[in-house]
């Protein structure tokens, strides 16, 4: 039966498609999880589902149309976030519900062919192609091009962004670039697990890994780790059960999650009870 | 060697002027105490010597090689951050080594020195969040002193410590003032008269007062109206006139 698992190239794909998605999540979700931007993303993310409508209407790629919306909109927080004077989550949400708003109105004036709305909602991993492991690929390579050469200086605007400026750095530049990267990943990673589940793959193997360190960069090979492990965890249910893979993928970091946060509190109450018996 | 000079710098918010025409100099082996009432702009002249605001008008002059340590008033960063003592002393070196940096042993060695002299040896590995007010204070401290800097800058740093800290933090900064100039920024004039040398009064405009003998007449007729009383060990000789 595993073997059997291996024969398909659609199953290939969604092996590569969970590697790749790991590697980019768990870094940009670490971003998305200290900087405190959960609420942004999935602002993005949902705002994005108006170009995926503009998609539909102009009969262009959908995820093409996401894109735009999405940069524009991960981008244009980050520039209003340094007036005090907004309500920084008012604008989130009104972009969040525009965005919804936009993307069903594009779609039902999209003459005749209805499109599966449900695979762009919830994603399917089983449905990624080799063009989609193409755009994961160089999506990957973009973010390791940025974390890998500028990750102390990352830590550090993220942590103290302040400080940071005092020390004549472009901090305003790398912010735009990390939100631009935040928007691509969210809307990349939508075919695998659709616009309402993607936020889970920038915040569960994250949070997972914070039970366990105060590194950042162990906590970004850790988030990859978890990652990789619930996404099979997560195909392996989704084939064996007949499961939309989005789902399961997400019942399995959940797992992961409440496992690791039992083990922890587990160790630390028999280290107390070493300590005072 | 001139570290820092403002020349006739003026700044404020909307059209709300909060300094006026500020002049300050600030030299090698000075240390100054910046005293004024809250609101009177002194946090307002440090984050321009920082940079981290613009000036409305005037010159703000700081030769490229001069490198300043700097202890914000307030810390706007989040207490659950994953980061530890140790890295937070290290981002301390970012300006020194730019966007790429990297950390050698070298800069770990120092880091150590710093954690040593600021009393935090030994919790290096701890979280920040982790840490009580006085003991954060510390490794911000350190953040600052890491790169070894010609000019130290310190806004407020006794505001959220316990009075034991502010004692041995006034120690520390004796000690620092051997080999660097400090700009110590207080609302509380008593708190640092006898630590200081000279005397920067600002309320809207700065006054530079070249000794730390002062007394209310002069806090009067700087306009910079503190109450000296209530701080028992404040030297209550009036000083002979001299130009401001």
């Amino acid at each position: 039966m595993i073997l059997d698992f291996f024969k398909y190239d659609f199953i290939l794909y969604a092996l590569a498609a969970s590697l790749l998605g790991s590697i980019t999540a768990g870094i940009i979700g670490t971003y998305v999880v200290t900087r405190r931007m959960v609420f942004i993303t999935g602002g993005i993310t949902h705002a994005s589902f108006g170009g995926l409508g503009l998609g539909f209407f102009f009969g262009i790629n959908p995820l093409l149309g996401a894109a735009v919306f999405g940069l524009v909109s991960g981008i244009g927080v980050e520039y209003l976030s340094q007036f005090h004077k907004i309500r920084e989550d008012s604008v989130i949400a009104m972009m969040w519900s525009f965005g919804m708003a936009l993307g069903i109105i594009f779609i039902s004036l999209t003459p005749g062919y209805a499109p599966n709305l449900m695979s762009y909602l919830f994603g399917n991993i089983l449905s990624v192609s080799s063009s989609d492991i193409w755009i994961m690929s160089i999506l990957m390579i973009l973010v390791l091009a940025l974390f890998v050469p500028f990750f102390r200086l990352i830590q550090y605007l993220t942590f103290d962004e302040e400080f940071a400026r005092t020390s004549r750095v472009p901090v305003s530049l790398f912010k735009y670039l990390l939100a631009g990267l935040v928007a691509l990943t969210a809307v990349v990673y939508i075919r695998v697990a659709g616009i309402i589940l993607v936020l889970s793959l920038l915040t569960i193997p994250q949070n997972t890994a914070l039970l366990f360190s105060n590194n950042l960069k162990r906590i970004m090979w850790l988030s990859i780790g978890i990652g990789f492990l619930g996404s099979l965890l997560g195909l392996m249910i989704s084939y064996a059960g007949n499961i939309p893979s989005g789902a399961s993928i997400i019942f399995s970091l959940v797992l992961l999650y409440l496992t690791g946060s039992a083990g922890k509190a587990i160790f630390h109450a028999r280290k107390k009870h070493h300590k005072h018996p | 060697m001139n570290l820092v000079e403002l020349k006739s710098v003026s700044f404020g918010y909307r059209d709300e002027p909060v300094i006026d025409q500020v002049n300050l100099v600030i030299r090698e082996g000075d240390f100054i105490g910046m005293i004024g009432p809250n609101g009177g702009g002194k946090s307002t002249i440090i984050r321009i010597i920082m940079g981290l605001l613009e000036p409305w008008s005037g010159e703000v002059i700081i030769p490229k090689e001069i490198n300043i340590g700097y202890l914000p008033q307030t810390h706007n960063f989040d207490n659950r951050f994953p980061i530890s003592v140790l890295e937070v002393v290290l981002s301390g070196l970012l300006k020194i080594h730019g966007i790429t940096t990297r950390v050698s042993k070298q800069d770990k060695k120092r880091a150590a020195e710093v954690l040593g002299k600021v009393g935090m040896a030994d919790l290096a590995k701890r979280s920040i969040g982790e840490l009580s007010g006085g003991q954060m204070q510390r490794v911000f401290i350190g953040r600052a002193l890491i790169s070894s800097p010609q000019l130290l800058i310190l806004d407020e740093p006794v505001t959220y410590v316990d009075n034991r800290f502010e004692q041995e933090l006034y120690n520390l900064l004796e000690l620092i003032s051997r080999e660097t100039a400090i700009l110590l920024v207080s609302h509380d004039v008593g708190q640092i008269v006898s630590s200081v040398r000279t005397i920067a009064c600002v309320n809207r405009q700065l006054h530079y007062h070249p000794s730390n003998q002062i007394t209310e007449e002069i806090l009067e007729s700087y306009n910079c109206p503190i109450d000296l009383i209530t701080h028992g060990h404040v030297p209550h000789r009036v000083l002979p006139t001299h130009q401001p």
